[in-house]
Formats: structure tokens, C-alpha cells, sequence
């Protein structure tokens, strides 16, 4: 099976001289096409660093973390981008464009490629509504929302894209016990569809079942599971 | 990507944005009318004000005039010698020439007794070197002694001349001379003068007794028909002493103007009240378009980390700008057509809403506008994607 994002012996730090700070340390993990995996560990051990220099937002120095066969460190800003339009962000807050329905809240990720119509992203996008089960609720705004709902769009506008891996930074942390597991739920399942991988750090124990994997940091430090 | 898509995505955005926010969009709005209306305005005066200071010049009839090299302006003029225009006779080309005296006055209101300065201008009666009927249907009462024409168009301060004519009440004095007033014309009133007199050169030498007939201080050239007056103009350029300039019509048009707009501190006034306005409208773009960066930070950071690059919301700020031009311009210019109207009824100045000046306004708020969008790109730097999570 393809390995889709392979860590080796990274190290991360933020600030510089007598004010480093290490926060990831030694970090090996391969991750192949279609896993689902989950990150759990204490506050403070470097879950979400990991996980913005897994996405390109962050860059390493030393190390090796390959994403899509593509070397994230010392690498360029476009090389980033590139890599960037290819993955899937689903944030703890729904991060939903408040001027925009729903629908071209969506449409936003499939605007970048620019290789459908106007129509087919019309289509793509609405029909990835009404597979998260919003499909009453194309032309409603952010505000007009409840928080389930919004996640909900914001799983629709990750998957919109055909992916080839999706980051989730606790996307429950915001939703109750139900919706909260609902929205993995149906992440889990439009991903298995796809075979699309996932890597999603969370502190929620109720959703772990969902996972192939768990790993667990501590101290920037990869627990053995 | 296509070209189209490469603007029309982060317009369509940043339009969505715009009228997200109703009532920031309204301030915004207000700001770029209001440096409109200022610009508007102050083009309009300036224009208005301008073209009235050629009022004299306009309504002289000849195709060449001399005036001396010192004369900054013609309301302020240096005298040359009446032999330096007859040599101008010396050119097949030219038909006739003609003298013209200038003098500043005080003109004494009939009613009140109270003295203004104005404009006297003196010549020869028989010549048609003023393009305006009441005078030239005056000429022989202009050759009577201690006769004047009054300026219909000089302001207030001079008297109702019109009703004190009626009422047979037209002796007055002119630099403490005694005047009947013997008719009315129009020609408008200059920066230099509040009101005008015509009379005949015979008079004029006795209003302004000190004054010598063989010292002009303009000559207007008529060239037969079919004279080229360019090439006239640049023969008699070669045969004339340097003291003097020999003006085209156009020329002295522009001359005169040249006077207001650079000598005069006029035309920096006016220069300036468009540069602020230009400055105030720019400080409100800005702020609006700052503020509206500043807002949706998180919004372009989740965006960037979707993988949009930085120059798609450049594009995005510069076409919240364009918008901001274009909608605030509609209103403003609306708003300048008014304002226009009511200056021309309420102050008689000449106010037309020119296509060019249209187009130089629109000009100036989309500048304005783009250099906000230019200062406030910098901002743009603080949505980071990585916060995001
Ligand atoms: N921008 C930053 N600059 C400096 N230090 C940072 C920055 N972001 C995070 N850190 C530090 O790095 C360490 C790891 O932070 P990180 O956010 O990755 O933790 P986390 O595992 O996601 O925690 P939580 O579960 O609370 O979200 C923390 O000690 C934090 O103080
Ligand atoms: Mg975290």
C-alpha cells in the first residue's frame, strides 16, 4: 500500500537561542492511503504543530516529512501551496466565510482548481451538501447556522476537493457528545468511500473507535501504542 | 488558470464582502463621494473662475495681438510704443491694426457715491475689435465727448446701472473724471477686475489725463482673409523688436489663463483643495479597506491554508477598491450635476459638466483608491495559516 505522508526524525522548535523551545522530537510516522488516524495526548505536546507542518503551514528544518512525495522541508512557498490545494482542513472552529452561503462556501475549494464550470461547481458542491445532510440548507449563511450544521459545511468543503488527505484539528471540540460524533462519523464514512486518508488530532475518547490507529504524543514525543 | 477567472474569482469575493456589511459599505461609500463632490467642485470653480478671466480676451476680434515681453497679464499691462505696431503695417499679409488702452479706475456709484476700481478699456470707435453687438451698435455715440459703455455683467457694487439709465441718472466719474453713460454690454467680470467700462481712445486719454496716445498697451493685428496667422505670427516674430509678444488668438487665450493658473496663487489654491480632497478620500479608503482586511483575517488564513496564494487577495483588496471607486463615484458625480446647476443659477458662473472633466475625476478616485488598496495590502502579511489551527 502507498505510504501518502512519511515522518522521519523530525525535530521542531519555536524561538531561537536560549529561548528554545523543543516541541516535536524525534518524530517517526508513516501514514499510507486511506488510513484513518487519530492523534490524542496531553495539552502542550506538540499535537498541533505536528499537524500545521504535516499541512505545509509550518515549515521544518530538520528532518524528513515527505507529504504526497513531496519534501516539506526547506522547501518553497509555492511548492507548499501547491501540496496545500491538495489537502483537506477541517479547524476546530468551522472557519466558514461569513459572507458566503453555504453553497459558495463550498464552491471555494473547487474555485482554486478552475477546471469545472460554473455549473459543475454548482452540482459538486451542492451535492456534497446534501451528503452531509444539509441539503435544506444550501443558500443559509454562517450566521443562520447551528454549530453541528457548520461543521457539517466545513466537512463538505474539505471533501468537496477530492482530497488526497484531510487534517482535522479537533473538529468536535466545538459540538455536543451526538453532533460531535455524527460529524466523524460521516467524515469517516465519505472518506472510506474515497480512499481518502485522514489525520485528526483530538481529546474526545468518545470517537476513538472510529480510528485504524491511534497515536499518542507526550512531551513532542511519540508514544509506543 | 484563465484570465478571466484570474480577476473574476477574488471580485466576485470581494464583492460578496462589500455588501456583507451594509452600513460599512454605506460609510465607505460616503467617504469616496465625498472626496468626489470636493474634487468635483473644485475643478469646476477652478475652470469657472478661469474661463471668466478670459472674458475680455475671448470677446477681442483680430487674428494677432502685440502686447510687451513685461505684460504678465493684461489687467496688468507695460506700455509700448504705437510705432512699434504700425511696422507690423510693413507685412502684405496684415490688413489693419488697431490700439487698445487699458487703465484701472475707480468708478464712482451713482447711487452711493462710493468708488470701485474697474477695468477701462479705450479704442478706436470705427474699429470693430470687440466682438460684441451693443457695442458696435454704439459707435457713434462712442465718438461723442466724455462717453462710456458699462459692463452690464460687473458686479453689484457698482450700482444698478440698468434702472439708474432708465431713470436718466447716468453721470458719474470715473478716475474723478465726469462720464455719461450712454449704453450697456456684456463681457464679465476677472479675477483682476470687478467691472468694465468702454470707451474711445479719445476719451480714455481724458479720464486718464497723464496717459499718452502714442503709448499702447495692446495691438490687435486683423490679417486680410486667408492669411495664414501661425506664419504670419512667425514673420513678424523675426522683424519685431524683442520687447514685445505677438500672441494668436489661442495663444492670448492661454496666456492669459497661464497667468491665473501659475502666476496668481489661484490655481494653487485650487490645486490644493483637490489634492486634499484627493488626501481625505484616500485616508477613509484606506481605513475602510484596512479595517476590512483586519476583519477577515481568519477568513484569508483559512483560505491560504486551503492553498489560495498571496496575490489572489491582492487582487481581492484592489477590487474591493475598484468597487469602492465606481460606487461611490456614481453618487458623487450625480451629486456634482446638482451642485453644478445650483452654482449657475445662484452665482451666474459658468459651470458645464464636461465629459473630459468626467472622466478626469473618475480618473483621480480610482487612483485614489488603488493607492489606499496599495497601502493596505501590507496588512494582508498577518493572516498567517498556521494560527489557524
Ligand atoms: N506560535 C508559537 N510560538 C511559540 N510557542 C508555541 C507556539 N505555538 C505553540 N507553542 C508551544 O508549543 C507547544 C505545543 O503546542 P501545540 O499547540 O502543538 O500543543 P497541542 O498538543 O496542540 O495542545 P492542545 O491539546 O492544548 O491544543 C506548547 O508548549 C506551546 O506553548
Ligand atoms: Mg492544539
Amino acid at each position: 500500500m502507498s505510504t501518502v505522508i512519511d515522518v522521519e526524525h523530525l525535530d521542531f522548535s519555536f524561538g531561537s537561542g536560549a529561548l528554545t523551545q523543543p516541541v516535536l522530537k524525534d518524530i517517526t510516522l508513516s501514514i499510507h492511503k486511506g488510513e484513518i488516524v487519530l492523534i490524542t495526548g496531553p495539552s502542550g505536546s506538540g499535537k498541533t504543530t505536528f499537524l500545521t507542518i504535516i499541512g505545509g503551514l509550518r515549515q521544518a528544518f530538520h528532518g524528513s516529512v515527505k507529504v504526497l512525495d513531496q519534501q516539506f522541508i526547506n522547501s518553497s512557498e509555492p511548492v507548499k501551496v501547491k501540496i496545500r490545494q491538495q489537502i483537506g482542513y477541517i479547524f476546530q472552529q468551522h472557519n466558514l466565510l461569513k459572507s458566503l452561503t453555504a453553497l459558495q462556501n463550498v464552491s471555494m475549494t473547487l474555485e482554486m482548481g478552475n477546471t469545472l464550470t460554473e455549473q459543475q461547481r454548482r452540482d459538486r458542491s451542492a451535492e456534497m451538501l446534501i451528503a452531509v445532510g444539509l441539503g435544506d440548507r444550501l443558500d443559509y449563511k454562517p450566521g443562520q447556522l447551528s454549530g453541528g450544521q457548520l461543521q457539517r459545511v466545513s466537512i463538505a468543503r474539505a471533501l468537496v476537493g477530492q482530497p488526497k488527505i484531510i487534517l482535522a484539528d479537533e473538529p468536535t471540540a466545538s459540538l455536543d457528545k451526538q453532533s460531535g460524533y455524527e460529524a466523524v462519523s460521516l467524515l469517516k464514512q465519505l472518506a472510506k468511500e474515497s480512499q481518502t486518508t485522514i489525520l485528526l488530532v483530538t481529546h474526545d475518547y468518545r470517537i476513538l473507535d472510529i480510528a485504524d490507529r491511534v497515536v499518542e504524543l507526550e512531551d513532542g514525543v511519540i508514544k509506543k501504542v | 488558470m484563465n484570465k478571466l477567472a484570474w480577476f473574476y474569482f477574488p471580485a466576485c469575493l470581494a464583492w460578496r464582502q462589500l455588501i456583507f456589511d451594509r452600513s460599512k459599505l454605506v460609510a465607505a461609500i460616503c467617504g469616496v463621494l465625498f472626496a468626489c463632490v470636493l474634487v468635483f467642485m473644485q475643478l469646476g470653480f477652478k475652470d469657472s473662475l478661469y474661463a471668466s478671466a478670459a472674458s475680455a480676451p475671448v470677446k477681442l476680434n483680430g487674428d494677432l495681438f502685440l502686447m510687451h515681453k513685461q505684460s504678465e497679464a493684461m489687467w496688468r499691462p507695460i506700455q509700448f510704443k504705437r510705432s512699434e505696431l504700425m511696422r507690423v503695417l510693413g507685412n502684405p499679409a496684415v490688413a489693419e491694426v488697431y490700439p487698445l488702452y487699458l487703465g484701472l479706475a475707480p468708478f464712482k456709484n451713482i447711487q452711493t457715491q462710493v468708488k470701485r476700481t474697474l477695468m477701462v478699456y479705450g479704442f478706436d470707435p470705427d474699429s470693430l475689435i470687440f466682438n460684441i453687438d451693443e457695442i458696435k451698435s454704439k459707435q457713434v455715440e462712442l465718438r461723442l465727448k466724455d462717453t462710456v459703455l458699462f459692463d452690464e455683467y460687473s458686479r453689484p457694487e457698482f450700482g444698478p446701472v440698468r434702472q439708474l439709465l432708465e431713470a436718466d441718472q447716468n453721470v458719474t466719474e470715473i478716475n474723478d473724471y465726469k462720464v455719461n453713460i450712454v449704453g450697456l454690454f456684456r463681457m464679465g467680470v476677472s479675477f483682476a477686475a470687478d467691472g468694465n467700462v468702454i470707451t474711445s481712445d479719445l476719451n480714455f486719454m481724458r479720464i486718464f489725463p497723464r496717459r499718452d496716445s502714442s503709448d499702447i498697451d495692446m495691438g490687435v493685428i486683423k490679417l486680410h482673409p486667408g492669411a495664414s496667422a501661425k506664419q504670419v505670427e512667425a514673420e513678424l516674430k523675426s522683424q519685431l523688436n524683442e520687447f514685445v509678444n505677438i500672441f494668436t488668438y489661442e495663444e492670448l487665450l492661454k496666456y492669459e489663463k497661464d497667468y491665473w493658473a501659475n502666476t496668481a496663487p489661484i490655481g494653487f489654491i485650487f490645486g490644493f483643495g483637490t489634492v486634499m480632497g484627493w488626501v481625505v478620500g484616500l485616508v477613509i479608503v484606506y481605513q475602510i479597506l484596512f479595517t476590512d482586511i483586519a476583519n477577515h483575517r481568519n477568513e484569508f488564513a483559512t483560505l491560504k491554508a486551503m492553498g489560495y496564494e498571496h496575490s489572489y487577495f491582492i487582487r481581492l483588496v484592489f477590487a474591493s477598491a475598484f468597487f469602492l471607486a465606481v460606487l461611490g463615484f456614481i453618487p458623487g458625480y450625480l451629486l456634482s450635476v446638482g451642485l453644478y446647476h445650483l452654482a449657475e443659477s445662484q452665482m451666474y458662473m459658468p459651470m458645464p459638466m464636461l465629459l473630459s472633466k468626467i472622466i478626469t475625476v473618475f480618473m483621480f478616485i480610482l487612483s485614489m483608491c488603488v493607492m489606499a488598496g496599495l497601502l493596505a495590502i501590507r496588512k494582508l502579511k498577518d493572516a498567517n495559516p498556521a494560527d489557524m489551527f
